[in-house]
């Protein structure tokens, strides 16, 4: 089983570029089963996600 | 469409916020935006009402920023992207066996979206983005403000491929490690009704 150091790593990658296989199973295996690696996957893609929204583009009402 | 200047004018702030977290050089930014809004004037018939200003004006600063890191030349060495602060986070992140260490242990953010809807979270989150350590910033701005493919950011910056892995993964946890210390943890998050 991946270690919460390389699911990390992990992680950060899949939101840039499409995992094999072999390592997507191994992520989604790994944060079925801790917690706290879950979370930080849930905190990486939040990131991405208040990037998207900082300058409030695509909107017609600015910040 | 005619563009409103006044209302070009208050865009600027933010235009200027975004190019500095790309530039991190006052002249370069002052550049971009400048020759942004000269662009914007000189074009506006080409501004449709179907999107927003603002989002029209990122575009052509967007191209304006891409166009400035280029013609700066804005290398980033390895030497540059492996400060000592830097190597040391997933040391304080993880033990030995690489399991989290009992403090890094990330905590639940429950519905953190909600967040987007209190101007104290954006104040929180350009301070956290301002943090990154310069190179590390252009890196991860590249990937997510601009929407370069890593293959691109690395061929852009002479860095290899897993020189850009490891700084962008770098500067998402230190993105996550801050916002968890000075919003989610805090006051800040609480205040919001969570």
């Amino acid at each position: 089983m991946l270690s919460c150091k390389e699911a990390n790593r992990l992680m950060s990658q899949e939101l840039d570029r499409k995992l094999s296989w072999g390592e997507n199973l191994g992520l989604k295996f790994h944060v079925s089963l801790c917690d706290s690696c879950a979370n930080a996957r849930q905190q990486m893609s939040f990131v991405r996600s208040a990037c998207k929204h900082i300058f409030a583009l695509d909107e017609k009402s600015d910040q | 469409m005619t563009i409103d200047t006044n209302e070009l004018a208050a865009l600027r702030p933010d235009m200027t916020r975004f190019a500095y977290l790309l530039l991190r050089d006052s002249h370069a930014v002052e550049d971009v935006v400048q020759a942004t809004m000269l662009t914007a004037i000189e074009k506006q018939d080409g501004f449709k009402n179907n999107s927003s200003l603002k989002t029209w004006l990122f575009t052509i600063l967007r191209n304006k920023t891409i166009d400035s890191l280029r013609r700066g030349k804005r290398e980033v060495s390895i030497a540059d992207l492996s400060g000592n602060d830097d190597d040391d986070l997933e040391e304080v992140l993880f033990n030995q066996n690489g399991s989290w260490n009992q403090e890094a242990k990330p905590s639940a953010w429950g519905n953190p979206e909600v967040s987007f809807e209190q101007s104290e979270f954006w104040v929180v989150f350009n301070a956290c983005l301002h943090n990154l350590p310069e190179k590390t910033s252009r890196v991860f701005m590249m990937r997510e403000f601009l929407e370069f493919e890593v293959d691109d950011i690395c061929k852009e910056l002479s860095l290899t491929a897993s020189n850009c892995w490891v700084t962008l993964h770098r500067a998402r946890a230190k993105l996550r490690l801050c916002l968890d210390t000075n919003w989610f943890s805090g006051q800040g998050f609480e205040a919001s009704g969570r």
